[in-house]
């Protein structure tokens, strides 16, 4: 690995949530509620076409009529939605053509967060777009992405500016009224990202979204589409942070992933939105809808490293629409303290010879609770489909909880399915061994987490990983012992 | 080096070592014997210090430092090597990594930059090498669905790249084959020097024919019962423990 130990140390001896700053931005914020007018005014504020209004007025009427949902493995206060403002955006936002025009304080967030754009720019060829709050601020790159003809913009720019394709296809993946969260997040999502890979092309560089909710009280609703036309491929990477603050700050996404026939979707995640503190006050609500659908030959990959939100919720799936077509899931998802997680995948095989993978390993620690929850589902018509599931849980201290729930229902009997499960509990005898070897125990600790989660972190984009690997390590700090 | 006093120890309130004596010098070699269940193992942990022991009373001197005061891995940054009976296993980290990690641990504990890449190879090819140890066994995961010859192997390996001054070897030979054994003992007698030592911990006299004791002891119930140089271990061997009890 790329970091030294030093490094690594100093990583370890900074406790607290380090992304915990707030940035004293001017912001332009819709009183808090929900209502029929507050959605036409978030449309309004971004010159939104009929179509879109409409859309969202629709996604509305749908979420009222949705209840709750309350059968996932977690418990926390219900929501008042009445109580959260539903679009915030620095102000000044003027569209910016260049880093340069951007507000320097927010240059220096992003400083902070320690992705450095100036930087990224030359060195690690990753685009990259900034999602604050609601507002996608800058995205960098543009120019070289479009000689490819390749799109990657804010969301907002590209109803503006490529309505067709967004019509056709924003909502066909994850309807508007998919379930509470979707629907609520076609109401009312800010913005987001949007990405288009043209016939054949591979995408030269990993395009990347940065979220950060700043400003209290409001929610983060931004919405992804990644469309990937044939024979094409791209590596889509985000990361998403925010302030420390002692109430609980409300993040429903959706990200839509459309694979059309030979492309390949890699889509990373990590995720390290403020967890809450030591005694499990504040912290994100991370409630996420995320899928794709795969068309023949296509192959859609989710990668995610979940260490941050008070609650998460959510499950990157895979329609195997398409004949051939392949979906991977591979996750790590690390609870501390009083966080809980309820997260996994859906497997939808629809296609004759699809094939899925999911390896998830989730760490448990203080009193936290940890679930997986997966679905692997065979159509009648998916001749020869296979599916692999290996579920590893690690507990940390014996306060914590790791569950599992696999299901699995097929309807073609040529199908092969796969269930691997273990639990484990790092050893005292594990942690005397690393000792008598030299190895502290905090060391000892992030020696054998890194071990157990290694076979995930391997599919992360390199740069990605080593930051991923020392988010690992500063989540579990002082879990044990 | 090591000096042992009056060394009383005891597990859930059950005494096992019930007074021990011990001086070990630089340059030496002891072997400790004795029956299973006599607290040869427990010494080694103790001297480790694995905190399922309680010392009761006595004190381990070590380079004129109070052993007992000390963490486990500060006993380790001080040249205490322990080679386990049952080494564990850690999934996902390479036999490569994990003594890499070990290595620059005890660099850094001494105020020492990291090994740099090409001496930490060199290292690991010349040690392995006299192991008999191949490149595929290095990229294997810690101990993960190693043999019993393979695992204390490993630990020799381990022995060698951290160059400890006191080496305790707890039972070594057992699960070793012939081959394995003279392997091991090469290993061993490559290590052994004048500023050195190192403690033999072994129910047979097998292993002493390749790693030749200066001293024997021999544990009954807790205490040292004999001494001797390496003929009482061949008469041990010949007479089984019942005449020393």
């Amino acid at each position: 690995m790329a970091y030294t130990e030093k490094e690594l140390q100093k990583e370890l001896e900074n406790k607290e949530y380090e992304y915990g700053f707030y940035t004293d931005i001017e912001s332009d914020t819709i009183e808090k509620g929900l209502n029929e007018e507050v959605i036409k005014e978030i449309s309004k504020r971004k010159n939104e076409p009929k179509w879109m209004t409409d859309w969202r007025l629709k996604a509305y009427k749908n979420w009222k009529k949705m209840a709750y949902p309350k059968w996932p493995n977690v418990n926390y206060k219900e929501v008042d939605f009445q109580k959260i403002s539903y679009y915030s955006a620095p102000k000044k936002k003027d569209k910016y053509k260049s880093l340069d025009e951007v507000d320097p304080e927010l240059l220096d967030t992003f400083n902070k967060l320690g992705i450095s754009i100036a930087e990224q720019k030359k060195l690690a060829g990753v685009a990259i777009d900034v999602v604050m709050d609601s507002v996608s601020v800058a995205t960098t790159f543009k120019d070289t992405l479009a000689k490819k003809g390749i799109i990657f913009c804010s969301m907002s720019e590209a109803i503006e500016k490529h309505p067709e394709l967004v019509k056709k296809y924003i909502g066909t993946v994850v309807s508007a009224s998919d379930n509470f969260y979707a629907a609520l997040n076609a109401a009312v999502f800010s913005d987001g990202s949007f990405c288009y890979i043209p016939k054949g092309v591979r995408c030269p560089m990993e395009l990347s979204t940065y979220f950060r909710i700043n400003q209290g009280g409001t929610g983060q609703f931004e919405r992804t589409l990644v469309v990937a036309d044939k024979g094409s491929y791209v590596s889509y990477l985000e990361g998403c942070t925010a302030p420390m603050r002692d109430e609980n700050q409300l993040h429903a996404a959706v990200v839509e992933l459309i694979a059309l026939d030979d492309a390949e979707i890699k889509y990373s995640t990590v995720q390290n939105w403020f967890p809450g503190d030591k005694e499990g006050k504040g912290g994100v609500y991370n409630f996420v809808t995320k899928r794709g659908i795969c068309h023949d030959n296509a192959k859609i990959s989710w990668t995610q490293v979940e260490t941050g939100s008070a609650v998460t919720w959510k499950y990157p799936s895979c329609i195997l629409k398409g004949n051939n077509s392949i979906g991977e899931f591979y996750s790590i998802a690390v609870t501390n303290n009083y966080q809980q997680a309820d997260t996994g995948t859906k497997m939808i095989h629809l296609g004759k010879n699809t094939r899925s993978t999911i390896i998830s390993k989730g760490i448990s620690a203080g009193y936290s609770q940890n679930s997986y929850r997966g679905l692997v589902k065979v159509n009648s018509r998916a001749e020869n489909t296979r599916n692999f599931s290996q579920c590893d849980s690690l507990l940390m201290g014996n306060k914590c909880g790791a569950h599992t729930f696999p299901y699995i229902e097929t309807k073609n009997s040529s199908a092969q399915i796969e269930h691997e499960a273990t639990t484990s509990k790092i050893g005292e005898e594990q942690i005397f061994y690393c000792n008598q070897r030299g190895i502290d125990t905090e060391e000892a600790i992030a020696l054998i987490v890194k071990g157990f989660s290694k076979e995930v972190l391997n599919k992360l984009p390199m740069e990605f990983a080593v930051e991923a690997q020392k988010l690992l390590e500063i989540s579990l700090e002082g879990s044990v012992g | 080096m090591l000096s042992i006093k009056d060394l009383h120890v005891e597990v859930e309130e059950k005494q096992i070592l019930k007074g021990i004596n011990l001086e070990i010098k630089p340059g030496e070699v002891h072997a400790i014997m004795g029956p299973n269940g006599s607290g040869k193992s427990t010494l080694s942990s103790v001297i480790a210090g694995d905190e399922t022991y309680e010392v009761t009373n006595g004190e381990i001197i070590f380079d004129k430092e109070d052993l007992l005061e000390l963490d486990t891995e500060e006993r380790a940054h001080k040249g205490v090597f322990l080679s386990f009976q049952y080494p564990v296993e850690i999934p996902g980290i390479t036999v490569t990594n994990f003594i890499k990690t070990a290595l620059n641990s005890c660099q850094k504990a001494k105020g020492l930059p990291n090994i740099p890449a090409a001496e930490m190879l060199k290292m690991i090819r010349e040690k392995s090498k006299l192991l008999e140890i191949d490149q595929k066994f290095l990229s294997r995961s810690l101990n993960e669905s190693f043999s019993g010859g393979e695992k204390k192997r490993n630990e020799i390996f381990q022995m060698m790249m951290l160059n400890p001054k006191l080496a305790v070897l707890d039972e070594t030979d057992s699960g070793l084959d012939i081959d394995a054994l003279k392997i091991v003992a090469k290993g061993v007698n490559t290590f052994k020097n004048n500023t050195n030592a190192i403690v033999v911990i072994t129910h047979y006299q097998r292993l002493l024919d390749y790693i030749v004791p200066d001293f024997v002891h021999v544990i009954h119930d807790g205490k040292i019962v004999k001494s001797g140089d390496k003929e009482l271990a061949k008469e041990l061997e010949e007479k089984g423990y019942d005449w020393i009890k």
